[in-house]
């Protein structure tokens, strides 16, 4: 038998370093550690909040270090990011289609911002912000 | 005419004579209109005739010269070299099994493609004398896209996941069950679940969304595996949430 | 155990119609490359099939008997068309995406030389859908065994009748022998005989050549149609379905010239009329072309001298949605968007109307051997084959010879001769083993298939003359006997292209010498034969097929049988127009 297929081992770590689209979405996916943080740091606030007023004052104190601060800007930043990208993906996973025709991405997407930014206010105003 | 002095890499092994592939330089003078699978023809012709790879169309509908060119799968008929303008490193498919040469070891896409399940399963049985199954421009659209897939595999070849899972069924299979699922004919849907709704089928698709950028006929199949995707979910929902839903 | 080599359209039908009809039979399905690599995926207009009210089988019938130049047998006409509707019906059963009607019925679309709409299509990648659909359908029979890129190189034929064949496994070089109780050659044709050709590369007559060695004729094999829309840069088909859609041809005046050749009055722009002008035969129109690059009327371009195919009036919609493919090709390999300029054409060899000698049961002359598809010849073709009438042909032709395989199964012949044919499979092997050992030759497989192909170019082209053919038969000849002095540079097993090259090689120079040669023979002009010195079609001495017989070591003989005429007589192919 002469036949002897040579198989290309891929790297199990670093592969995402072989080709850009990789590292893209490598890109796309680790900021959602991002959005896992706060939502952990939440979840303390929460636990503050059920601590008692003196817990919470506390807390709401710690959120104002410069090192919290900064932090709060990385998550707004990477969350954005994973949001702006997600939402750009939406049309290939929910194609809409009416006779003949499919939705325009544009739209699907446009749909999925427009969502956002009237969950924000919305949001916003709850707390009152204008 | 214009004449273009091509240097043409391209990795090179035998199983008789290699112990592992090795890249070997070819300087020849193209035209400038030519396409990288016409380069390859007139190294085998003329500087050669031991590289091994294979072609037929020349139109991009045979899906067999699929390979990397500088790193990007693609189909060696329509890379032209005017989009290469310095040396053009040619490799087999990434992650498939290198046989010889370009050519690569394609069994288990061909399995694969077997396992999902990828003809019609009529939703109701007709017969020829009764003529044909209806169906409006509006239901042909549905899946028509699915069905332009070449079985060419630069889609394997792009995906990541394919490169370190090899046992996911893949991006051209799973959109070919989908094809055959969208079908306005078809009843087989269930029976193609239990392959592309399991843990080998779209649930090792991170969505990547490498496969729709190389595919040369505009399939997207990650768009097809995460409408699979979001369908077996809300399969799982109504099984497990709502039973009383289930016939 | 029954055998089928060659496996483009043609064999995976006969391999489902075996598989359904016989399920204890066990088919092996042999080819050189995977099933979807076949050529059948590059047809791209559509397969005729009489559907609508308005149309008959009675038209279909005339129209292909016409266009054949009443070459063809009509008994095989009558059952094709009887047929066709059928076939196209059961591959839109097995889910094939034809294109809709409103309503939701197939539509059909306009085609050369052709009276009424008939081709059913899917946009302008028919032939890559009726190949996927039967590829996929063919995959739920356990009782279809494929084998991959198996080059067959032999036929086994003992005690009169063939018996299996050898070929080899190319991922490993090694010979298998498949002994089989009846074998089915489904292959292509062998346009890759002439340098600008729409076939790919895999087209190299193979199937032909495997036949025609075991004795089996090879029938009408100096009709060869050039298809007249080719891109002069790379030979890449542009479908008739252009011009069925509207698109109109043009000389370097922007005159549509087809009227002064017997193909007028011109027609409204947009509005195609059947069977005249841009809807006549594909033999008339390359033919007009050869006479407008003669008055110099044509337009020159980097790759020779080209006529305009202006789609520009069909709009971008309507190319978007029925000619895609066309699109696609004319911008990336001619820099050429048909929606925006018209796009240069130039005929260029496209279909083999020859091929192996069968009858209407698709039964060759030696006994356990049937052939269907461009390999082989019914004959439904005649002199020169109306567009969309192949594809249902292979559809048509190769579940009969599926039937007609298990027929002969049931009367059943007794077990072979296992000596006798091992001795062959050996005689086979050694043949290939001293072909790769050869050395000290002078001759290359790449030189060689130049010389052939410039030869056919140059003599065996839209018009023909004795003394060209004459040279041809003694080049031809002459790249024989070189043959057998050719040495590989690779002595190797696995995935050996220069094998497999220099053994297309040879399958090429037998058909091309029967082509030639048949050529010669026929001192008559009729369909895509045409002779100068000979202008004329002349029923009394050339109603009748060509049959070339194989002589391993001298130029065919040709022999000739007579047409099947069973209601349509020779009459004048009128494409002017007036006969609607």
């Amino acid at each position: 038998m002469s036949r002897k297929p040579y198989l290309r081992e891929v790297p199990k770590f670093r592969w995402f370093f072989r080709h850009p689209r990789y590292l893209r979405y490598m890109a796309r996916e680790v900021t959602c550690i991002f959005i896992g943080a706060y939502t952990v740091l939440v979840l303390v606030g929460i636990m503050r909040v059920a601590e008692g007023p003196a817990a919470y004052a506390a807390f709401l104190q710690a959120l104002q270090t410069p090192a919290s601060i900064a932090f709060h800007v990385l998550v707004l930043g990477f969350s954005a990011y994973h949001s702006i990208t997600w939402f750009n993906l939406t049309p290939r996973a929910l194609p809409i289609q009416i006779g003949e025709r499919f939705v325009p991405d544009g739209v699907i997407a446009g749909a999925h911002y427009a969502a956002w930014l009237v969950l924000t206010l919305a949001v916003l105003i709850l707390a009152g912000a204008f | 005419m214009s004449e273009r002095q091509v240097e043409l890499e391209v990795l090179r092994y035998n199983p008789e004579t290699d112990s592992e592939p090795r890249f070997q330089r070819y300087s020849v003078s193209c035209r400038e209109e030519w396409v990288v699978l016409d380069a390859l023809n007139h190294v085998k012709e003329t500087v050669d005739p031991t590289l091994s790879y294979r072609w037929s169309c020349h139109m991009a509908v045979c899906g067999s010269c699929g390979m990397m060119i500088n790193g990007e799968p693609k189909l060696a008929c329509k890379s032209f070299l005017r989009d290469h303008p310095g040396v053009i490193r040619v490799e087999p498919l990434a992650h498939f099994p290198i046989e010889r040469d370009l050519v690569t070891v394609i069994d288990d896409f061909m399995a694969k493609l077997a396992r999902v399940k990828p003809y019609l399963i009529p939703k109701q049985a007709k017969s020829v004398e009764e003529g044909e199954y209806l169906q409006t421009p509006a239901e042909l659209k549905r899946y028509k896209q699915y069905t332009l897939c070449i079985n060419c595999m630069l889609c394997y070849a792009a995906c990541p996941e394919y490169g370190l899972i090899p046992k996911f069924i893949g991006p051209a299979a799973i959109s070919m069950a989908h094809r055959y699922n969208q079908d306005s004919r078809d009843g087989g849907r269930a029976a193609r679940q239990e392959e592309i709704a399991a843990g080998e089928g779209v649930w090792d698709c991170s969505f990547t969304g490498a496969c729709s950028e190389v595919c040369p006929e505009h399939v997207d199949p990650a768009s097809a595996l995460q409408q699979v995707k979001i369908k077996s979910t809300v399969d799982w929902y109504k099984e497990h949430l709502m039973p009383w839903l289930k016939k | 155990m029954l055998r089928l080599s060659g496996r483009g359209g043609a064999g995976l039908r006969a391999a489902i119609a075996l598989a359904e009809s016989s399920p204890g039979l066990r088919i092996a399905l042999i080819s050189k490359v995977y099933p979807m690599r076949s050529h059948t995926c590059a047809a791209e207009g559509g397969a005729a099939g009489v559907i609508k009210s308005d149309d008959s089988l009675e038209h279909h019938f005339n129209d292909t008997v016409g266009g054949g130049d009443w070459l063809c047998d009509q008994d095989a006409v009558d059952y094709l068309v009887q047929q066709a509707p059928r076939e196209l019906i059961q591959l839109e059963h097995w889910g094939c995406p034809w294109s809709r009607e409103p309503n939701g019925s197939v539509a059909v679309r306009p085609f050369g030389g052709m009276k009424k709409q008939r081709t059913w299509f899917a946009a302008d990648k028919s032939g890559f859908h009726i190949l996927h659909t039967l590829f996929q359908t063919s995959l739920q029979f356990p009782s279809i065994q494929r084998f991959d890129e198996y080059y067959a190189t032999d036929l086994l034929v003992d005690d009169g009748r063939c018996q299996g064949l050898t070929a080899i496994e190319m991922r490993s070089g090694q010979m298998r022998h498949f002994h089989a109780r009846a074998v089915i050659v489904a292959g292509g044709g062998a346009g890759r005989m002439f340098p600008f050709t729409t076939n790919g590369a895999i087209k190299t007559g193979d199937g032909m050549a495997l036949a025609y060695r075991a004795g089996v004729p090879l029938k009408d094999m100096e009709f060869v149609q050039y298809h007249p829309t080719g891109l002069p840069s790379t030979g890449t088909l542009l479908t008739e379905a252009c011009r069925g859609e509207g698109g109109v041809l043009l000389n370097k005046n922007g005159r549509r010239f087809l009227q002064d050749y017997g193909m007028g009055p011109e027609t409204p722009l947009g509005k195609p009329v059947f069977k005249t002008m841009e809807l006549g035969p594909r033999d008339r129109v390359s033919q007009a072309f050869w006479h407008e690059q003669k008055k110099g009327n044509t337009v020159p371009t980097q790759w020779g001298e080209a006529m305009l195919l202006d789609m520009r009036h069909l709009g971008e919609k309507t190319i978007n949605e029925r000619l895609p493919l066309v699109r696609d090709v004319s911008i990336s390999y001619m820099g050429v968007d048909p929606v925006t300029d018209a796009v240069p054409v130039r005929p260029v060899v496209h279909y083999m109307m020859g091929g192996i000698h069968t009858d209407i049961r698709a039964a060759t002359p030696l006994a356990g051997l049937f052939a269907a598809g461009e390999c082989a010849c019914v004959s439904i073709n005649g002199a020169n084959r109306l567009g969309s009438n192949s594809l249902t042909e292979l559809l048509v032709f190769g579940r009969r010879a599926a039937m007609s395989a298990v027929g002969y199964l049931e009367c059943g012949r007794g077990a072979g001769n296992d000596g006798a044919l091992g001795a062959l499979a050996d005689a086979a092997q050694a043949r290939i083993r001293a072909l790769i050992q050869r050395s000290g030759g002078k001759e290359s497989v790449a030189g060689l298939r130049k010389e052939m192909m410039q030869t056919m170019e140059q003599h065996a082209g839209i018009y023909r003359t004795g003394e060209g053919l004459a040279e041809a038969c003694g080049k031809l000849a002459d790249l024989r006997r070189r043959y057998a002095a050719i040495e590989l540079h690779d002595r190797t097993n696995v995935y050996n292209t220069d094998l497999l090259q220099a053994l297309e090689l040879g399958s090429m120079l037998d058909c091309a010498e029967a082509v030639a040669v048949s050529a010669l023979a026929r001192k008559e002009s009729r369909g895509a034969h045409q002779r100068l010195d000979f202008p004329e079609r002349d029923d009394k001495n050339f109603l009748r097929h060509s049959l070339a017989a194989f002589n391993p070591s001298a130029p065919p003989r040709v022999d000739y049988r007579d047409v099947v005429i069973t209601k349509s007589q020779p009459g004048v192919r009128d494409y002017s127009g007036g006969h609607q």
